[in-house]
């Protein structure tokens, strides 16, 4: 190797490495840190009573919405309200009794299933459980 | 004052050489024939982006990005800050103008296949430049934080996150969490302010560098046919100009008559709203994700749609390569098919989201 050559590779390979030192900070720093969520398990979703036979109520499980539907048939269901195509906040629907995603037109039936529409997934269902005066709904397991 | 003016102009001219420039716009020649008409789309493009700068830094004023405020502030700017909502709705307004004419400059040039050799690199960042814009109007959507725009940013995001192997990194790198929030809000407004308008000044010099280097395509079609020629300045400029008062004027028309709205603040834990669509210049993707089912084969329907999505972008932005015929200064005529295609695909999805807004339920 000459000395023309190695003085070449020495100054690119010293301004590349300076290139990189510079670019690692500032590529680290646009992407946020992680942070840990709560974990949340449970949460009183509604007071017994509130909620009329055909109709739902949208609350806050852990960091995302969740649905608790009180069904025709007055059984109370629990899952979550985000849809699994988009991440839009799915809206129950009194007239047909399924959830309804208005962004794409997803539909699920009472046990999360998808009845049409592009979502692939169901959505996820939670226990349900009457305590006292609260309805509490927490994560199946 | 002639003398006042003359004197002005010499001390500026010795050091700034501006009869050098001066003498170059007059002696540049710009061709005019059937089709220049579908030139102006440029400059009128330049002068809307303009527009944007200066009511975007006068916005600047009084908004804050915060999810606690941003909302009031916008609603502070449209109802208690005199001529805020002008200066909102020009905004506004300008925006969608903006990536109309954009599209309309766009599909023009292809159809002239301007984008032939020597002019590859002004076609490429001229198809840049309209993305950049796409995102400063996604960006500049969440800024206000009300609930269309706010469930518009879980959409968008969530389809970027769906790209093959680099999805989720990007997604995370967009939302700054791994939900739309504060830290969201933080993003858009920094790529609205800071990040994009450097990437836009940077291309936008490019491109009109390469416009000023270049000059005028001359359609295939009639190349070898005799043409009149106009002198870039002051004809050219003159005829701008009058292009320029009329958008100026539609503007102004509209943003009295159809001030822009303010729209409900956002929610995180309501439903989404029903009719919920994007920003115009989304809804032709919007409506194809509507209609793809599921699962198409073994590849979920969204993957399916932005992998489609793609190819005929990565085609669209590598024309001036693909097309040989054309690099050659002979019709294309398999192009111009491409084009239409694309060009009633992207009107009659766009179409049917406002004609049909049940489609596919």
């Amino acid at each position: 190797m000459d000395r023309r050559r190695f003085i070449n590779i020495f100054a690119g390979g010293s301004f590349a490495a300076t290139l990189a030192a510079f670019l690692y900070p500032v590529i680290r720093y646009v992407l946020p840190p992680k942070q840990a969520e709560a974990v949340q398990k449970k949460v009183a979703a509604a007071r017994t009573g509130e909620l009329a036979p055909n109709s739902a109520k949208i609350f806050k499980f852990g960091s995302t919405p969740a649905v608790l539907i009180n069904t025709q048939e007055g059984k109370l269901v629990a899952m979550s309200a985000v849809c699994t195509h988009l991440t839009c906040t799915v809206t129950f629907e009194t007239s047909t009794g399924t959830l309804f995603c208005p962004c794409h037109n997803g539909r699920f039936d009472m046990a999360g299933h998808v009845i049409s529409g592009p979502p692939p997934k169901p959505l996820e269902v939670y226990d349900v459980e009457i305590a006292g005066p609260d309805i509490f709904v927490s994560k199946k397991g | 004052m002639k003398k006042l003016a003359q004197s002005l102009f010499g001390y500026f001219d010795e050091r700034f050489k501006l009869q050098g420039l001066i003498g170059y716009s007059k002696h540049k020649m710009v061709p005019e024939h059937e089709y220049s008409f579908w030139y102006y789309f440029g400059g009128i493009s330049l002068f809307l982006a303009a527009i944007q700068i200066a009511t975007g830094i006068m916005l600047l004023l009084y908004y804050t990005p915060s999810i606690e405020s941003a909302h009031e502030s916008v609603q502070f700017i449209m109802s208690s800050v005199k001529f805020g909502w002008l200066i909102r709705s020009v905004h506004s307004w300008t925006a969608n103008i903006l990536i109309g004419i954009l599209f309309v400059h766009m599909f023009s040039t292809f159809f002239l296949k301007a984008y032939r050799k020597p002019r590859e690199l002004t076609w490429m960042t001229g198809f840049l430049l309209l993305v950049l814009f796409m995102a400063f109007g996604f960006s500049g959507y969440l800024l206000p934080w009300n609930e269309l725009s706010y469930f518009a940013t879980r959409v968008g995001t969530d389809v970027a996150g769906s790209l093959p192997l680099i999805g989720g990194w990007l997604k995370t790198l967009i939302l700054g969490g791994p939900s739309v929030s504060q830290a969201t809000l933080s993003r858009f407004f920094w790529f609205h302010v800071a990040l994009l308008p450097l990437a836009a000044f940077f291309l936008m010099g490019i491109h009109v560098l390469l416009v000023q280097t270049l000059g005028m395509s001359v359609p295939v079609k009639i190349k070898d046919k005799k043409h009149k020629e106009i002198s870039f300045f002051p004809d050219f400029i003159y005829k701008d100009a009058l292009g320029w008062t009329l958008i100026l004027f539609l503007i102004g028309v509209l943003c009295v008559f159809l001030p822009w709205e303010v729209g409900k603040k956002a929610d995180p834990f309501a439903a989404t709203p029903l009719g919920i669509k994007p920003e115009w210049y989304f809804t032709f993707m919007f409506t194809t994700l509507k209609l793809v089912p599921s699962h198409v084969l073994f590849i979920e329907g969204e993957q399916l749609v932005i992998l489609a999505l793609m190819i005929g972008a990565a085609i669209w932005f590598l024309a001036p390569y693909l097309d040989r015929k054309a690099a050659r200064d002979k019709p294309s005529p398999l192009f111009t098919w491409f084009g239409i295609a694309a060009l009633l695909y992207i009107v009659a999805f766009t179409v049917l989201t406002y004609a049909v807004p049940k489609i596919g339920q």
